[in-house]
């Protein structure tokens, strides 16, 4: 593997996005849609309502932007070139699929996972600089800081994989956004309930599902890499 | 590459009975060739006929469905796709540019892509090559088709390729720059790269190529556009005259040089001879002593529009016919 080729592919793409208003709109309007809500939510809430908020993990809920942000990235990623044309003279090139694929996935991880850990990192010091003490202290816990931190890049992984699994055999980069992201809901759906608390979030759920995540992204690997034809990505038959 | 490195070098190409097919449809089958080292091969044919896959397939971009090829000395295997990349460049008919980054851009990602050594150097070389140096820090989205497509030449010649296939390189060029990326290739020809041009512009192909191919799913010809031309049409001797013969048929038919002859216009003749230099003196002496004012007398040249058009006909035909 060439780590000069994947750099490439991770500038490149990177340098992109900048240029893209449709991606810098994907990647803002997510985040600030979960950002601005529960600050309003949180700024609302007075003391009293610290005691249920204890048994609750309501940060988890700032999960879905390391699920959604990359979908969408990642779902552009191949069909964005193939409609596009610029992705034959990239695979007339030396680059390998496996280099192709890493550094199209590095480059909606990274600022996927940067995205979710600013939102994160700014709804805390907006909640601990404004909202009520009691508050504050219920809503922010030791453990799910920790959670946020280590699931955020996991959960990216996942869903840059599905996202570029869909990509790369649609035919349409807003078709394949919807469909990354619908596969993506299940995820946000397990990391809600136990927002919630409806599944008990205690060590051994977070690495059981810790566990189950790493399994998804291997799997999500090698799915992209076997839906990336290029004889079928180039001539649409096959 | 030098001349010198070149000789003592087996074939650039080699390709034996290759073919491919869509499902029941065959793009192209059984087609054969070999490229030497720094030359300038032509591959001609309608739309449809194959020409693309067939570059595609060379430049491993898809798996061949019969026959072999070696391509700059690696067999056209899978196992084989990276070194053979390595070798080669395609120029694809669209550029397939990145419009929102700059030409510079574009270079750069290609350069680390093929892993070039001293990549700004090497820019700079390819950028003052296809003379679009001062244009590199321009958006590709806002260059002409012209210029989009030297930048996509400057792309291709940025690995030092061994062979250089070019799809319709001077498509939506001006004349202008046609000329120059007609001296490009003559260049490219003198540094030993070997070039695969697909062209529809049958001038181009003969001004450019030391053989041409025309391909209509299966090869239809091959060979120098001078032999193609001998091969397909009979030698002829085209004879102007002041004013119509009065008696043709007696003038001609007696010659034992002319194997037939028919009218070309009012006071024209074409003749099939078998050695144009042996009966041109006999005919003008024919037509001397039948009174006739010789205009002109001289060699009939076939166009190799004309040699294509008889050949993508005749494929056509046979087609039509199965």
């Amino acid at each position: 593997m060439s780590k000069r080729r994947v750099r490439a592919i991770f500038r490149k793409e990177l340098r992109e996005y900048r240029h893209n208003g449709n991606i810098v709109y994907a990647m803002s309007i997510l985040p600030l849609v979960f950002l601005i809500q529960p600050l309003i939510q949180v700024f609302t809430l007075s003391s009293s309502a610290s005691v249920p908020l204890r048994h609750e993990h309501s940060l988890l809920y700032m999960l879905a932007i390391p699920v959604l942000v990359p979908a969408v990235l990642a779902a552009y990623s191949v069909v964005g070139e193939r409609l596009q044309g610029t992705l034959e003279p990239v695979l007339a090139s030396p680059i390998r699929r496996e280099e192709l694929l890493l550094g199209k996935a590095l480059s909606a991880f990274v600022p996927s996972v940067a995205v979710a850990y600013a939102v994160f990192g700014l709804f805390v010091a907006v909640v601990e600089l404004f909202a009520q003490p009691a508050v504050a202290s219920a809503l922010i816990q030791g453990p799910d800081l920790l959670a946020q931190l280590v699931f955020t890049p996991l959960l990216a992984a996942w869903s840059i994989w599905v996202g570029i699994a869909v990509s790369a055999r649609s035919s349409d980069p807003r078709t394949a956004a919807e469909i990354s992201i619908l596969l993506c809901l299940p995820t946000v759906a397990v990391t809600s309930l136990i927002a919630f608390n409806v599944i008990p979030a205690k060590p051994a759920t977070a690495i059981g599902l810790g566990a189950i995540l790493v399994i998804l992204i291997r799997l999500g690997w090698r799915v992209a890499s076997a839906n990336f034809d290029r004889e079928r990505l180039i001539t649409g038959t096959k | 590459m030098t001349t010198a490195e070149t000789l003592g070098r087996g074939p650039a190409l080699v390709v034996d009975g290759l073919g491919k097919r869509f499902g029941s449809r065959v793009a192209f089958e059984g087609v054969s060739f070999e490229i030497g080292y720094g030359e300038v091969f032509g591959f001609l044919g309608p739309n449809g006929a194959g020409k693309t896959s067939t570059v595609r397939t060379l430049g491993t971009l898809l798996a061949p469905s019969e026959g072999s090829a070696i391509v700059a000395g690696f067999p056209l295997v899978p196992d084989n796709g990276v070194e053979i990349r390595r070798r080669i460049a395609i120029m694809p008919e669209s550029p397939g540019l990145y419009t929102r980054l700059s030409v510079l851009e574009n270079l750069e990602c290609f350069a680390d892509l093929y892993e070039t050594q001293d990549p700004a150097d090497r820019i700079e070389h390819v950028l003052r090559a296809v003379n679009m140096l001062d244009r590199a820090h321009d958006v590709c989205g806002a260059l002409s088709k012209g210029l989009r497509q030297r930048v996509a030449l400057a792309r291709a010649l940025l690995s030092h390729p061994e062979i250089l296939f070019l799809d319709e390189p001077t498509s939506g060029l001006d004349p202008v720059a046609s000329r120059e990326v007609h001296e490009l290739i003559d260049g490219l020809r003198q540094s030993g790269v070997t070039i695969f041009l697909t062209t529809h512009r049958l001038n181009e192909a003969e001004r450019l190529c030391d053989r041409i191919a025309i391909l209509s799913t299966t090869l239809r010809a091959i060979g120098p556009p001078k032999q193609l031309r001998d091969e397909l049409f009979a030698k002829s001797l085209a004879v102007r005259t002041r004013a119509p013969l009065a008696e043709p048929n007696r003038v001609f038919t007696g010659l034992p040089c002319v194997d037939s002859w028919h009218s070309d216009g009012v006071a024209g003749y074409l003749l099939a001879v078998s050695d144009p230099e042996l009966a041109a003196p006999d005919v003008v002496r024919a037509l001397v002593a039948a009174g006739a004012d010789v205009l002109s007398i001289g060699e009939a040249r076939h166009s190799l529009e004309e040699v294509y058009l008889e050949l993508v006909n005749e494929s056509e035909a046979t087609q039509s016919l199965a």
